[in-house]
């Protein structure tokens, strides 16, 4: 494969003056600061809100960036569910083993379930993604012995608290814990994801979105760069699902359902598909207009719906592509 | 009962579920056919059918078949209406660009299943049948409005197979089909043929619902299965090839029957979606569809 040759900076503390480095770290301490000014209830569901944004930052590598819609992305957020939730309540697996036991479930389901649809592309890759989802789901109810199926099943005791190997111990009960962590967690994949599309990688997936047959042409290998983009995405889901899995005790087959497969490509289009901050806005947004609406009414389903048809028809873009296009061209 | 009672009662469930689904599946692939769009809502298109015909039976009080007949009537009529309004709002101005069009009716299946909610409820409810014979086989008596469901689909498939193929209508449908550019030119209006196409493959899928609705009770979930079956039939069909999906679904309602009356249902779904996937990775045309062009 051809690569690209990495600019290298003049100076060691170049990225001091990059302003879209800037933005993501300035992004990042703000939301560090947020949770000395927040109640302990509104620092619980931003813990939530970061998880699942990470779940979007995986989300939008593929299909931001790589321009693969995948309508089954929730098997990976579950492969991480349940490969973390299930090796702690079954194998006793202390918390940190356990995320990495997630991580890895993601990985192999994503590396086989890629190379398999991959080998579809347009219409037939979103049904074939569709299609292993349901699949994934209908499994995860068929050995309802272990998952407990749609009931689902919480984690309690010993896997509560996390104990690092240097004897470093953290009480995953504790908000303000479970806050930090989820932040740390965002913090890594937002600056990889990052880093991965300034690198020479990130520039071949765009180059694929954009037209496929020339960057073949061109003498890239699509099809390993496709693979690459998808067993990152996926893995980055499956970190989301474990994260999601220790931090908030509950393992269900909902999270598997099209529903969780769905909202990622909802908060990412809200965002703006192929911009860095993107999901973090488009989840941070839609929550907290499904969970003022659903103070307001039951009909959450309707708001979701509405945003949908809203976004596809007067914003394909998203917010942050919408602003990139009109005001800030430098934004990553 | 015997193995073969047993064997001949699921081939008869396996033939009522695959009239229903050819229906149900000819409307999507009707859709894809000449619009090359997915349209995720069509199991909703399904789901209101079936609420608006519990809605237009209750009207009638009295005769069950008089309610079920107005059911029939009207409830494709705005069904189809629905469509003809999502259609003219939202998916002409996505351009009918194939991964908007998705997210769209996503966007509609959601709207739809809370507009269902909220005003018809959580509740499954029956609408009566308008016949009640029963059929007495030496070994278990058998409902007789299942096998009226199983010839009004086989006469409704027919009719549309003799509309598309013995019409004005269906030729210029078939030539929008074929190319759509070389049909505007021909000053066939693709515009107005893909409303309407839009519109008859809902109306199908509303019919199949009345059809079931004495059988299976009306529920704001309903909708699920039968998208997700229709899509099952219309990719092992071909997409976009109508008598591979009428022969698809054949095969899918009865072993479907078959399979869910002598092993799991969970792991014959399971089985089945897996299958389909592979299908789609193996041959993207489909079993019976033609090389692509």
């Amino acid at each position: 494969m051809k690569r690209l040759r990495l600019a290298s900076p003049a100076q060691p503390y170049a990225w001091l003056a990059d302003r879209g480095v800037l933005l993501h770290v300035g992004v990042l301490v703000a939301l560090f600061l947020a949770q000395l000014a927040l109640s302990d209830y509104a620092i619980l569901s931003l813990a939530r809100v970061m998880v699942l944004a990470v779940y979007a930052v995986g989300y939008n590598i593929l299909f931001g960036y790589a321009g693969l819609l995948s309508l089954g992305h929730a098997m990976l957020f579950a492969a991480g569910l349940y490969g973390a939730g299930l090796s702690a309540a079954h194998l006793g697996l202390g918390a940190p083993a356990a995320f990495l036991a997630g991580i890895a479930a993601g990985f192999v389901v994503a590396a086989a379930f890629g190379l398999i649809a991959l080998r579809t592309s347009g219409v037939a890759f979103m049904i074939v993604t569709l299609m292993f989802a349901q699949a994934g789901y209908l499994t995860s109810l068929y050995f309802a012995d272990y998952t407990r199926g749609d009931e689902g099943f919480v984690l309690k005791g010993e896997i509560r608290r996390a104990v690092l190997p240097g004897g470093l111990s953290f009480d995953l009960a504790n908000p303000v814990v479970r806050y930090n962590l989820a932040l740390s967690l965002l913090a890594v994949c937002l600056i990889g994801c990052l880093a991965l599309v300034r690198s020479p990688i990130g520039r071949v997936l765009v180059a694929i979105r954009e037209n496929e047959d020339r960057t073949r042409m061109l003498g890239y290998d699509t099809e390993a760069n496709k693979l690459l983009a998808f067993v990152i995405s996926g893995t980055i889901a499956a970190a989301s699902g474990a994260a999601y899995a220790l931090l908030f005790a509950y393992v269900g087959a909902t999270f598997a359902s099209i529903q969780y497969s769905i909202l990622p490509l909802l908060w990412v289009l809200l965002g703006g598909a192929g911009t860095v901050l993107g999901p973090l806005v488009g989840t941070l947004l839609m929550f907290y207009l499904v969970d003022v609406t659903s103070g307001h009414t039951s009909a959450y389903m309707l708001v979701v719906g509405v945003a949908l048809l809203v976004l596809v028809v007067w914003f394909p873009k998203g917010l942050l592509g919408t602003l990139r296009e009109r005001v800030a061209p430098w934004l990553p | 009962m015997d193995f073969g009672p047993h064997l001949f009662l699921a081939v008869l469930e396996g033939t009522v579920t695959a009239a229903v689904l050819a229906l149900t599946a000819l409307g999507l692939s009707l859709v894809f056919g000449v619009m090359r769009v997915v349209n995720v809502a069509h199991g909703e298109f399904f789901m209101l059918g079936a609420v608006l015909a519990w809605w237009f039976a209750s009207l009638v009080s009295g005769s069950p078949a008089l309610g079920f007949l107005l059911a029939l009537a009207l409830s494709p009529l705005v069904v189809g209406a629905v469509a003809l309004l999502c259609e003219r709002t939202v998916l002409r101005r996505v351009n009918y660009d194939p991964e908007a069009t998705i997210v769209a009716t996503i966007g509609l299946l959601y709207i739809v299943q809370q507009l269902a909610l909220t005003f018809y409820g959580p509740d499954a409810r029956p609408v009566p049948a308008p016949v009640s014979f029963r059929i007495q086989f030496p070994w278990f008596g058998y409902s007789g409005y299942k096998l009226v469901v199983i010839a009004a689909s086989a006469a409704l498939i027919f009719a549309a197979w003799l509309v598309l193929t013995r019409t004005r209508l269906g030729l210029v449908m078939r030539a929008t089909q074929y190319d759509r550019e070389t049909a505007q030119a021909f000053g066939i209006p693709v515009d107005r043929v893909y409303a309407m196409v839009f519109a008859i493959g809902a109306m199908l899928a509303a019919v199949a619902a009345v059809l079931i609705v004495p059988i299976q009770q009306a529920h704001y979930l309903m909708g699920h299965d039968p998208l997700l079956l229709s899509f099952i039939v219309v990719i092992i069909g071909g997409l976009g090839s109508i008598p591979g999906t009428v022969a698809a679904a054949v095969v899918v309602g009865l072993s479907d029957g078959i399979v869910s009356v002598f092993f799991s249902p969970t792991l014959a779904k399971i089985l089945a979606t897996l299958l389909v996937a592979l299908v789609l990775v193996v041959r993207p045309q489909g079993l019976f569809g033609g090389a692509p062009r």
